[in-house]
């Protein structure tokens, strides 16, 4: 099944980002296809590189980059949402990406499945 | 917004619905929520939009913000005709218990009962909530 992702919440407050993750990567593992991960609203802060927790905490920004290296999951950063966050092209971590909404309309159209994480 | 162009889109129409279930002002999900939409009618989508639970005060007439310093974004709701999101409904259910009724809202809508909207949902291809 081809699978669009959304992700709406930040890294650390809320758990969908956590979630997101796993379903993300338990659906490559049983052979499905991840069109795209987009983040919005807070969800861009997944892809703030200066994310630094406690080393015996998960860190989602690497856990993310390191799915896309590993299986090359294209991951979307909603440019408006990530303006208003202070999030640009100097803050991405490795394999993330910034665009536009469209890319988002177009996970859902491309998509046999849109799944949400987020409050 | 964003700009979009819509020409370059060439592909498969899918039935969106965008569920609305939260205040206009408290969180950003409304006004993000908003954006979305908009740019899913630009790929010439078939749109729905429903306003459930608090998120039936998005649309709510008179809203007055200055109070709280942010921006009455309630007119862009005006703008959706004019995107062809012409499927607009909110939830019976959820006017009533908020003491609100058609004639509070700043949009025409279509007020259907839960189980009606669960009829229609259950039609979609995408629903997203914001």
């Amino acid at each position: 099944m081809k699978l669009g992702i959304l992700v709406n919440e930040g890294p650390f407050t809320h758990q969908a980002s956590d979630s997101a993750y796993q379903f993300t990567k338990a659906a490559i593992e049983k052979g499905h296809e991840i069109v795209r991960v987009f983040f919005y609203h807070d969800g861009v802060g997944n892809a703030n590189k200066l994310a630094d927790p406690p080393s015996d905490d998960r860190n989602l920004v690497s856990l993310w980059s390191q799915l896309a290296e590993e299986h090359g999951v294209e991951m979307v950063v909603c440019v408006a949402a990530a303006m208003r966050r202070g999030i640009n092209d100097e803050l991405l971590a490795a394999g993330f990406k910034i665009s536009g909404l469209g890319q988002l309309v177009e996970a859902g159209i491309i998509g046999d499945r849109l799944v949400t994480f987020g409050d | 917004m964003e700009d979009f162009d819509d020409d370059e889109f060439d592909g498969p129409i899918k039935k969106f619905m965008y569920v609305n279930r939260k205040a206009p002002y408290g969180t950003v999900y409304a006004l993000e929520g908003l954006e979305v939409v908009l740019i899913t009618a630009a790929f010439d989508q078939d749109v729905s939009m429903v306003f459930v639970d608090d998120g039936v005060f998005q649309i709510k007439k008179d809203q007055e913000t200055t109070g709280i310093n942010m921006k009455n974004f309630s007119p862009t709701y005006r703008a959706l005709e004019g995107y062809d999101v012409e499927k607009v409904y909110a939830e019976k259910e959820s006017l009533e218990a908020r003491g609100l009724s058609g004639d509070d809202l700043v949009i025409p809508v279509e007020v259907l009962s839960s189980a009606e909207l669960a009829e229609l949902m259950d039609a979609q291809d995408v629903i997203v909530s914001f």
